[in-house]
């Protein structure tokens, strides 16, 4: 199997242990996305692997070469390695132009051919007017593009992307997105990429890992992480959702919103039913609420007292208020916004309901 | 696939890590040496020095020390606070004219000084015409070759390390600080004892020990106004005693008092990091004075630049106009060529060092290197005297084995290095280097290590990554350091005497030996051009300072 391999990785700064064995793979032409929250290890996951780290615990390869073993010293230094990298603050040469940053790791071996692919680089990523244009003079957005093509341009076996897009302002990062993604696509390299954004990462991503504390929590494509997160944490990382707890009676449990389906759990089981803002379908009380297309609608609906109702443009915000207090958040299409204090008749998309444990009982 | 791996390189010995502590192990030689002379020494000396001079020496020492401390620290924190918090008729020039004495050597000051006030003197001259006075009874007039002379002298050149520290320190200060200070119902002089004075003092202590470390190095002054501390007494013991052992063993007990200074130096550096609440660095305020204050606080720092300067400057000027041609006969032009050689070859190795060291500390993960680059930058403290016992040893071990090997291969060779200028190279390296490495570190600490990532990821190794993206980077910080050894290097008096060949003269030791024998006015010009040289980091160290505050018009 070419492509960048890293085999059961743990690492620790000092007492601080930041990765846990961690194993990714990514083959050639894929783009892989690390995602988890700020210091679960991520950046220092995507360092050893240029080998900009020393390896502690475990074994790296790149195209079937092993080069970082932890068992010993034998580590390949980050030159002999042929991995791109692209640094979230991007790391361009201040004293140098953005021809001379691009060119900065071309052999001169093989620079013809290279040089050739540069210049094509430079067109399509629209920077051929600022060849000679030195970084501080660049925008953020055509920084990143220059860092981009910088690591690209050596031909890398593998390409690292460190938060690619964090420095950039919002309106321009669906923009650059795009970019970005198709010029590592047609380079056909093997792409590991680290973000905090699970929007980001289920855009760029082929298939996406979620990090929890040093360890992998889930493996998947964007898809199967979005409807069927392995556990609390995943979910809630997706997106905000509504959280409701009851014991499972009868392989189902009873919650405020309706009855739901927890065939994994035995009874006795205390559970979290675990329900995304947009998964509620909402009707007026004497309706029936209307399934989406594509849409598994529970079998029991509730009616509800409105709490407040807000429009947000292409959807309205409507918060409903449980008797115990409880305030629920959904998100439904168009425009529905019904006063407070008027009663709803809820329904929720299977789909968008999770049930889990709470993982402290027995 | 596993069977199909390749398999890696031998780890090989890291360059910049063998090289740092090699580095360091030649620097630490003279100081290992001096210790090493002094314990193994068998003559008897040490008990002799001890019941004779040793008494002596501390006591002049500890007294030099503490008048020269006491009158930086008052004159150079004073002026600072004044030129950083108050406006008068030329407050903005002194901030940077308060830096000049930084120029002059101690030791031309001595000289200058010693001409103007003595019996021949140009004061003492005027004094007889006015009054009718015609022999020395007739009046009483300070000793100006004495204990209270060389403090004058010292404080008058070294307070600039305490103003340029404190004055920093004063603009560092978050203007709200002072001003909640002032709202709090202190008053100006209340905030400046309470607060400014404080927040600024591990800057001060760090300026006061360089100013001590200074004090101790001192060979000229002290040596011509036969104030007998330590430093003289090792050249005492050394050159007419005739005894290597009792120097290094002087050097040994000077070595502690070194010590000391060196802790408390770095204790005040850590302590340093004060976290400034505020990050509001608006303009500082200035008190606009006017009449009695205005005139007082003008005359507080315009009397140390006239001494401290003004005055050697234009006496020298004078002299020099006078009597160049005495000077250039005296082969003025070969002093300077000599004083060049030494100062650029230090300057460019201790530059080239310093970066090598730097880097490697950039470079390592263990705190093996960084001590080895920390032992590298003592040598500072170190006062020349004791440098040039540690230095002339190892270098004539390393020509008797050089010799040694040549004779078993049937060449005869003779000294290489003792008798050459390695010695005086060796010497003012292991001085000078902190300055360099110092200099080289600061520069590559604005350098961010994605930068070092970006270059090995893109295929360099850390040799390439240091020609190709950091040295560009430095390049001006890097020419500055050379700047700030070269000109050290130019002033040195006591390692230069002690280690220069025989008959080998540069612009200090002329200087010094011209003026030692009252021919001041002949060694006039190169004492101006020491001077001249000096005040080059005077101007680098006053255009850094005015960048340094953000907020700073």
């Amino acid at each position: 199997m070419s492509g960048l391999h890293l085999r059961a990785i743990s690492h620790a700064f000092g007492d601080n242990q930041v990765l846990s064995g961690v194993s990714v793979y990514v083959a050639p032409g894929e783009l892989v996305c690390l995602l988890g929250p700020s210091g679960c290890g991520k950046t220092t996951l995507l360092r050893l692997a240029a080998g900009l780290e020393p390896l502690q615990k475990g074994q790296i390869d790149i195209n079937d070469t092993l080069v970082a073993d932890g068992t010993n010293s034998n580590q390949l230094p980050p030159e002999k390695r042929g991995a791109g990298l692209m640094f979230q603050d991007f790391a361009l040469f201040p004293h140098l132009n953005v021809r001379d940053n691009i060119t900065f790791g071309i052999d001169s071996k093989n620079s013809d051919r290279r040089v050739a692919w540069v210049d094509e680089a430079l067109t399509s990523m629209g920077l051929v007017g600022y060849a000679n244009a030195y970084p501080h003079t660049l925008s953020g957005g055509q920084q990143q593009r220059v860092a981009l093509v910088r690591a690209l341009a050596p031909d890398p076996r593998i390409l690292l992307l460190d938060e690619p897009f964090s420095g950039l302002d919002v309106a321009r990062r669906a923009q650059i997105r795009t970019e970005t993604l198709r010029l590592v696509k047609q380079s056909g390299v093997a792409t590991l990429m680290v973000t905090h954004d699970p929007e980001e990462a289920m855009f760029m991503a082929d298939r996406i890992l979620v990090m929890n504390e040093g360890r992998i929590v889930q493996d998947g494509t964007p898809v199967d992480l979005y409807s069927s997160p392995q556990d609390a944490f995943v979910a809630e990382f997706f997106g905000p959702v509504n959280k409701f707890k009851g014991t499972v009676k009868a392989r189902r449990v009873e919650t405020p919103v309706g009855v739901f389906n927890a065939d994994d759990y035995a009874d006795g089981t205390i559970v979290n039913v675990l329900v995304r803002p947009e998964g509620f379908r909402l009707a007026d009380a004497d309706k029936k609420p209307f399934p989406m297309p594509g849409d598994h609608l529970n079998q029991t609906t509730v009616v509800l007292e409105v709490d407040t109702a807000r429009p947000l443009g292409r959807s309205s915000y409507v918060a409903l208020k449980l008797s115990s207090g409880q305030i629920i958040e959904t998100r439904v299409p168009g425009l529905f916004l019904p006063p407070p204090g008027a009663q709803v008749c809820v329904g929720v998309n299977t789909d968008q309901a999770h049930v889990f444990p709470i993982a402290d009982t027995p | 696939m596993s069977d199909a791996k390749k398999t890696l390189p031998r780890i090989r010995l890291n360059l910049w890590s063998v090289g740092a502590l090699i580095i360091a192990l030649a620097v630490a030689a003279p100081l290992f040496t001096v210790v090493g002379i002094a314990i193994t020494d068998s003559s008897d000396i040490w008990t002799h020095l001890y019941n004779t001079v040793l008494g002596l020496y501390l006591e002049r020492t500890i007294i030099l020390m503490l008048g020269v401390g006491i009158g930086t620290l008052v004159i150079g924190t004073g002026t600072a606070w004044l030129v950083t918090m108050c406006r008068f008729p030329g407050s903005r020039i002194f901030e940077w004219a308060l830096l000049l004495p930084l120029a002059v050597p101690a030791y031309v000051l001595a000289f200058v000084v010693t001409d103007q006030l003595e019996y021949a003197g140009t004061v003492q001259s005027v004094l007889r015409d006015m009054f009718g006075w015609t022999r020395p009874q007739d009046y009483w007039f300070p000793e100006i070759r004495s204990m209270g002379g060389a403090i004058t002298v010292m404080t008058l050149v070294l307070y600039p390390y305490v103003y340029l520290l404190a004055r920093s320190a004063f603009l560092e200060q978050s203007v709200c600080v002072l001003e909640v200070s002032r709202t709090l119902g202190k008053t100006a002089w209340g905030s400046f004892f309470r607060v400014a004075i404080p927040l600024a003092r591990p800057a001060i202590v760090v300026g006061v020990t360089l100013v001590l470390m200074e004090v101790i190095n001192d060979f000229g002054t002290v040596d011509y106004f036969a104030v007998q501390t330590f430093t003289a007494g090792i050249f005492d013991v050394w050159l007419n005693m005739n005894s290597v052992g009792g120097a290094a063993q002087l050097s040994s007990v000077l070595l502690l008092v070194v010590l000391v200074l060196i802790v408390t130096e770095r204790m005040a550096r850590r302590g340093r990091k004060f976290h400034h609440t505020s990050n509001k660095y608006s303009e500082l305020p200035s008190y606009q004075l006017r009449g009695s204050r205005a005139a007082l606080s003008f005359v507080a720092c315009a009397t140390p630049v006239l001494l401290g300067f003004v005055l050697p400057a234009s006496v020298l000027s004078h002299y020099a106009l006078s009597f160049y041609e005495e000077t250039l006969s005296a082969d003025y032009f070969s002093y300077v060529a000599n004083s060049l050689t030494l100062s650029a070859s230090a300057a460019f190795i201790a530059v080239v060092i310093g970066l090598f060291l730097a880097y490697a500390v950039r470079l390592s993960q263990g705190p093996w290197v960084m001590i080895a680059a920390r032992t590298a930058s003592i040598g500072y403290a170190v006062p020349g005297a004791i440098l040039a016992v540690g230095v002339l040893w190892p270098t004539g071990a390393l020509d008797q084995s050089i010799s040694w090997v040549g004779n078993n291969f049937g060449i005869a060779i003779g000294s290489v290095m003792i008798g050459t200028i390695v010695p005086v190279i060796y010497g003012y390296l292991v001085r000078f280097l902190a300055l360099a490495y110092g200099t080289s570190e600061a520069s590559l600490g604005k350098i961010t290590p994605n930068m070092d990532g970006a270059a090995r990821t893109l295929g360099s190794n850390p040799s390439q990554a240091l020609k190709r993206v950091h040295f560009p980077l430095m390049r001006g910080s890097l020419m500055t350091a050379a700047i700030l050894v070269f000109v050290d290097c130019m002033k040195e008096l006591p390692l230069t005497i002690i280690l220069r060949p025989f008959n080998f003269d540069t612009l200090a030791t002329f200087v010094y030996q011209y003026a030692s024998d009252e021919l001041l006015e002949e060694s006039a010009l190169g004492a101006l051009t020491i001077v001249g040289a000096g005040i080059i980091p005077v101007i680098l160290l006053s255009v850094t300072i005015t960048r340094s505050r953000p907020g700073n018009r």
